[in-house]
């Protein structure tokens, strides 16, 4: 009995799977979705917003949801080594153990504090010098011939194709004592004694200069690369000295391209643990080597966590406020 | 109906016998964690050939890296090699399986001298055996050391560790390595201390002799200084003995003049064991038991040592070592001086947070 059942069920679904792929069940599943998305309120330009929110979503708001919630927790000799922060009792009550301690922690001792100054003036000056070098890179090559521009684009793009360690691997042997700068000045007469740069605060610059001004160039070059010519030839009809047609016209224009550039290369800097770590010296205090300690040396992940959620919130109110402050700049602007 | 709810029945424990004769053979798979440039080049190769078993073979080299992924769980390995005081903390957070010795024949090949030694970390030899061990001295520049300071302390602490000393090598390049349990028990030692004291007291004694050789010192790092040793960028390192073994064989292969020593400083130093151990969530714990009973077989090892310059720990095996290794001091060091030695003991949580910023106010000055 069970057996005949059986085929005619199959049969059944055979035949409703013909059914639904004869009608076109490919474009049924996208009303479906459509319906969906319009009862989420996304249409058209909504969908395409929603991808990069999915992004985010996916790839920092949960990551940073673990984080948080580590952070909460308690060191323990366990695996994993930090406390549960949601426990299920033995009468079906859910117990949640919040701890706060950690933060408190990084309140108490001015390490983590200097830690992080000195982390901000570190990202602060390579980012300046990034720009320093970077803006006129950037305008020669929105002013270089169009047949020349994707080639030095290109140019600036090439160190990626090597691996970033190995890169600022080969600034140790550039830089160190009997290495290629100490010997061709050795070799010259130039200098008797091998000039110290290798574990100083100087290398740590080099390092992230080095490896961040392609992020200022780019946004720089592509703004620099848009702007209006007729501007300028307008300027030079009036009488304006190319000097004073630059810093009244294409320097106030290339703002946003700066504050891009400046942001790619601020952030990540502040956080950097590799270039310090290699080219610096026992006395660079970083927050990146702070956190390395907390989380590798004293196993204290929640700690650890707590620096980075501090690092995060650190970074991203100072960096809300300035987007506040634009937008109600534009606001004054169209007004 | 009852026929066949018998056939049925039979089925089922057909299917049950077949299923547990599948789970008792494992797939002939090992997954191996070991730290870098530590094992013979055909040590491999050999055991796949003997047993069949594929070994996927990865490399780590930090202590800190192999116990983030342990903890984290799941890592998927068979066999890993945390140093002592390490595994003696992983044991507490139940990270290891306990080892089923009838399965290891060859045990009886290992020092017991040294097993002893190592149940200061792993009491009863339950988790692990000992793979190699070796001591943190210093390794250096003879030639420079000579010209600097002629009749220089080559044999002791002093050279690193007293002030005046140490402030003729400062421009020649005198470093430590990045791992403050180790300087804490040689500097310990060297005041005639506890070398494994967790007492406030004896932190702030070494916080405050560090503070004084602390200008002399060009950079803490524990891989950097084979290479700078050999090249002669550093004069005097605080090192592991198969490291700075290794920076003297390349400052012989790159025959630019350099040449280097090691010394097991005459008022003690650290004595370190590598350990092999099965992780409680390893998928082949009977292949990892193979391999282990494999490391034990005395040919096999005495191949390792012989290559890897570090003591093994394998009574059985000290015939099959090379003079060369066997009788060097560095790597067999003599029962005087062996007595002199003192492991690193794991500390309490407390102390380590408090030894870290200790090391970091060392570092940074903050």
């Amino acid at each position: 009995m069970s057996r005949k059942a059986y085929i005619t069920l199959g049969d059944r679904i055979t035949a409703a799977t013909d059914l639904v792929s004869q009608s076109s069940w490919w474009g049924q599943i996208q009303t479906w979705v459509e319906v969906l998305l319009t009862r989420l309120g996304l249409r058209g330009q909504g969908l395409v917003v929603a991808i990069p929110y999915l992004w985010l979503l996916l790839f920092f708001l949960i990551p940073f949801a673990f984080v948080l919630k580590i952070s909460l927790a308690e060191a323990v000799i366990a695996r994993p080594p930090y406390t549960a922060l949601i426990e299920w009792t033995e009468d079906a009550f859910i117990d949640i153990k919040l701890n706060i301690a950690n933060y408190l922690f990084l309140l108490q001792d001015d390490l983590y504090w200097k830690a992080y100054l000195n982390s901000v003036k570190v990202a602060l000056i390579s980012t300046a010098v990034c720009l320093f070098i970077g803006y006129p890179m950037a305008y020669s090559m929105a002013r270089a011939n169009p047949a020349w521009r994707n080639v030095l684009l290109m140019l600036v793009i090439l160190p990626f194709w090597t691996s970033f360690l190995l890169r600022v691997y080969a600034w140790i042997g550039i830089l160190k004592n009997n290495g290629v700068i100490n010997n061709i000045l050795l070799a010259f007469g130039i200098i008797d004694e091998p000039i110290v740069m290798m574990q100083t605060n100087f290398a740590v610059y080099v390092g992230i200069v080095y490896s961040y001004l392609p992020f200022m160039i780019l946004p720089l070059y592509a703004n620099l690369e848009r702007l209006d010519n007729t501007l300028l030839e307008a300027a030079a009809d009036l009488g304006c000295r190319p000097i004073k047609a630059f810093f009244s016209i294409t320097l106030p224009l290339s703002i946003p391209g700066i504050i891009a550039g400046s942001l790619l290369v601020f952030i990540p800097a502040v956080g950097e643990f590799v270039i310090p770590a290699l080219l610096g010296g026992p006395d660079t205090l970083m927050i990146g080597r702070v956190l390395w300690d907390e989380f590798f040396a004293n196993r204290d992940w929640p700690v650890a966590s707590a620096v980075a959620i501090a690092i995060l919130l650190l970074l991203i109110i100072p960096i809300m406020v300035f987007q506040r402050f634009q937008a109600k700049e534009a606001e004054a602007g169209t007004a | 109906m009852q026929k066949s709810l018998k056939t049925t029945l039979v089925a089922a424990a057909v299917g049950a016998l077949l299923a547990t004769s599948v789970s008792a053979e494992e797939e002939k798979v090992l997954n191996v964690y070991n730290w870098s440039d530590y094992i013979a080049e055909d040590t491999i190769a050999n055991f796949e050939k003997e047993t069949g078993i594929k070994v996927n073979y990865d490399v780590f080299d930090s202590n800190e890296v192999l116990e983030a992924k342990l903890l984290a769980g799941g890592s998927g390995y068979d066999i890993v090699v945390p140093s002592g005081s390490f595994m003696e903390r992983q044991i507490q957070a139940g990270i290891f399986r306990k080892l089923d010795k009838d399965k290891l024949k060859n045990y009886g090949n290992l020092d017991k001298t040294i097993l002893e030694g190592v149940s200061l970390h792993d009491p009863g030899n339950e988790h692990a055996i000992p793979y190699m061990w070796g001591t943190t001295g210093f390794g250096y520049n003879v030639k420079k050391v000579e010209e600097i300071m002629p009749g220089a302390p080559v044999d002791s602490w002093d050279l690193m560790f007293n002030p005046d000393v140490v402030a003729k090598f400062k421009d020649c390049g005198v470093t430590f390595l990045d791992a403050p349990t180790e300087a804490l028990s040689n500097v310990l030692g060297y005041l005639g201390r506890d070398p494994n004291s967790n007492e406030k007291e004896d932190l702030a004694a070494f916080e405050e002799h560090m503070l004084k050789i602390r200008p002399y010192i060009k950079y803490f790092h524990s891989s950097q200084n084979i290479n700078d040793l050999a090249n002669g960028e550093i004069c005097v390192a605080m090192g592991w003995s198969g490291d700075m073994l290794i920076a003297r064989d390349r400052a012989d292969e790159a025959e630019q003049g350099v040449e280097i020593a090691y010394t097991i400083p005459k008022e003690g130093a650290v004595i370190w064991f590598d350990m092999m151990a099965i992780p409680s969530d390893a998928p082949h714990p009977e292949n990892a038991h193979k391999f282990l009973d494999y490391i034990m077989e005395p040919q096999v090892v005495a191949d390792i040592s012989n290559y890897v310059f570090y003591a093994n720990a394998n009574t059985a095996a000290t015939e099959y070592v090379e003079g060369e290794v066997k009788e060097d001091p560095g790597i067999y060091p003599s029962d005087e001086v062996k007595a002199k030695l003192f492991p690193d003991l794991a500390e309490d949580p407390k102390f380590t947070r408090q030894l870290t910023r200790s090391w970091t106010r060392i570092k940074t000055g903050q």
